[in-house]
């Protein structure tokens, strides 16, 4: 039997030690331990459903991003009228001065 | 005459004739939302002064001169509020027009109000919305399908003529199918994105949902067409859609998969989508069989590719420029802690999988694997139409399932797309209209056609033949 082709691998099988904390620190979201209990065991469930795609060859196939066949679509680089500022500062959660109020991020 | 009950074309004829202006018509479908929105919870939003002031502007020789038509709550209209049916957004008004409202306002329509959603467009049933669930107007009990779900109860419970919803992985299609009406995912380019709010950037397109397929064709011609704001919108100049719709569909081959006709569809689904299969064949189309190898794969496919793509666009959600906001000690707790409270469960658990499909380590085994096999499943519909013009199948493998029946299972509900995902990955066109009912109780059953890129023309007209053979799209919901 012809050794399986390079880019057949199968998925990683580490399900187990699914580090949920860290997941959740990378998308910048906190979880309730309640939370972190039924996502780390519904993502340990939705990755041995999607382990199934490690089946296919895809030897040679290039990835699809879009599904357009355009690519490096490009406009001149002029100034154009905007949104109103005051209108965009309405919606922001605290302002001043006409800017944007945020925690401190350098001390 | 019960005005709301009308289609586009109806109504236009009235309206430009003098028989009804387009206040008496908005103020019909404000008296109509007053009587059964209570029980359908369609709409988030309305402003009834604001739509009758719309009526009272509105050019009547415009092509949606007068229309009424709402628009999910993902689109931005000036000056409505715009949430996605999360917390996160609670409060937020829109600050500039999305290009697809737009030129809905260019065309006349009056932009009636704001249709509920799952949350971020995440979801199959509408249930995952922070403000409540929508019902189905064909029975209260049951869900009216997602992500679109108030757009597709709007229209089906006579609330609006016309409705824009968007469509990821089946979010117009199959609400439209499990509430009896029209419902359209354009090809993938066709219509700009421009204020759309970004679920998977390289799947989401706006879409019509209509009581007829004629409607569809006059919507589809309205917000259609090359945008500068949207990269990837394709610079193809826009058919006029309504040509060709009665050119019957004599000589056109209809593909059917056979992966498509699986165990698992439910049987009353499966003998009305045949039956419609034969209707075609009896209009004079060609049947053929044809084979799409990797559906199978689709599913997960998505998953992956759709949750990655949301979990980057979603990053815009952290309590800096707009939307709630939740201190925390620091900058980092400040995001985190925001979007902790922000955001509904499924959004966060899609966040997860993406961030962790994407995440170092993972990457090249879930996310680029799954775009490869995205290739896949586009190269199977490349040759599939090699052999047919359209392509036939259930939209959704169940009628309406009841509230709460899903709401616990994440992946059974995310398998309820089975028949509408790979349309996306692939970019095609799809359409769901009504091909039937089930006996007991009486639930709608859809019809999904598949059509070639950029071949909205015969997509509508195989549809539009199917319909004006039937009157499944006559019957109305006792509501």
């Amino acid at each position: 039997m012809p050794a399986p082709p390079i880019d057949c691998l199968v998925m990683p099988e580490d399900h187990n030690r699914i580090d949920i904390e860290h997941v959740a620190h990378l998308a910048r979201l906190e979880l309730t331990d309640v939370e972190k209990i039924k996502f780390a065991a519904q993502l340990k469930d939705m990755l041995t459903y999607v382990a199934k795609l490690g089946e296919v060859d895809v030897t040679g196939v290039e990835p699809t991003a879009h599904a357009v066949p355009l690519t490096n679509v490009l406009r001149p680089d002029e100034s154009r009228p905007s949104v109103d500022p005051v209108l965009i500062l309405k919606n922001a959660p605290e302002t001043a001065r006409g800017l944007i109020i945020m925690p401190k991020i350098v001390e | 005459m019960s005005l709301h009950t009308l289609t586009i074309s109806e109504l236009r004829a009235k309206l430009q004739h003098g028989e009804v202006s387009a206040r008496q018509l908005t103020q019909a479908l404000l008296d109509r939302i007053q009587t059964v929105d209570g029980k359908l919870k369609a709409y988030l939003w309305l402003n009834p002064d604001d739509a009758l002031r719309q009526a009272d502007a509105t050019d009547l020789t415009k092509p949606l001169g007068g229309i009424p038509i709402a628009i999910k709550d993902v689109l931005n209209v000036t000056g409505q509020p715009c949430t996605c049916a999360s917390k996160i957004l609670q409060g937020h008004t829109s600050v500039y027009d999305a290009t697809a409202i737009r030129k809905l306002r260019e065309a006349g329509a009056i932009l009636l109000g704001r249709t509920n959603m799952d949350e971020f467009a995440m979801g199959s049933s509408t249930e995952n919305s922070s403000w409540g669930v929508t019902r189905n107007p064909w029975d209260l009990e049951r869900i009216p399908g997602g992500s679109s779900g108030g757009s597709a109860a709007a229209v089906a419970g006579h609330e609006a003529i016309a409705a824009l919803g968007s469509d990821t992985g089946g979010s117009i299609r199959q609400p439209a199918a499990l509430t009896s009406c029209v419902g359209l995912k354009p090809t993938y380019g066709l219509v700009s994105r421009y204020g759309l709010v970004a679920f998977a950037s390289s799947l989401d397109q706006i879409g019509p949902f209509t009581k007829t397929v004629e409607d569809a064709a006059l919507l589809l011609g309205v917000i259609a067409g090359h945008d500068s704001l949207d990269s990837t919108s394709v610079p193809a100049p826009v058919p006029d859609y309504l040509e060709k719709l009665r050119a019957g569909v004599k000589g056109l081959r209809i593909g059917l998969p056979k992966e498509y006709f699986i165990a698992g569809t439910d049987r009353e689904v499966e003998a009305a989508v045949r039956a419609a299969i034969r209707q075609l064949e009896s209009l004079g189309a060609e049947v053929v069989e044809i084979s799409l190898p990797h559906t199978d794969y689709a599913v997960a496919v998505y998953y992956l590719i759709a949750t990655a793509e949301a979990s980057a666009n979603l990053a815009r959600f952290d309590g800096v420029r707009y939307g709630a906001r939740v201190r925390g000690a620091d900058v980092l707790e400040t995001y985190s802690k925001t979007r902790g409270a922000g955001f509904g469960p499924e959004v966060k658990r899609r966040i997860i999988l993406g961030t962790y499909a994407l995440s170092a380590g993972y990457y090249d085994a879930y996310y680029l694997r799954a775009q490869k096999v995205r290739t896949l499943i586009r190269r199977d519909f490349e040759q599939a139409f090699q052999k047919c013009d359209v392509i036939v199948t259930p939209t959704s493998p169940t009628p309406a399932f009841k509230i709460g029946e899903k709401a616990n299972d994440p992946l059974q509900m995310y398998l309820s797309d089975i028949f509408t995902i790979s349309v996306n990955l692939a970019g095609n066109c799809g359409l769901s209209l009504p091909c039937g009912f089930t006996s007991q109780p009486k639930l709608p059953i859809g019809l999904q056609l598949i059509g070639k890129a950029f071949d909205e023309p015969t997509l509508l007209r195989v549809a539009h033949a199917y319909e004006q053979s039937t009157s499944w799209h006559k019957e109305r919901p006792a509501l």
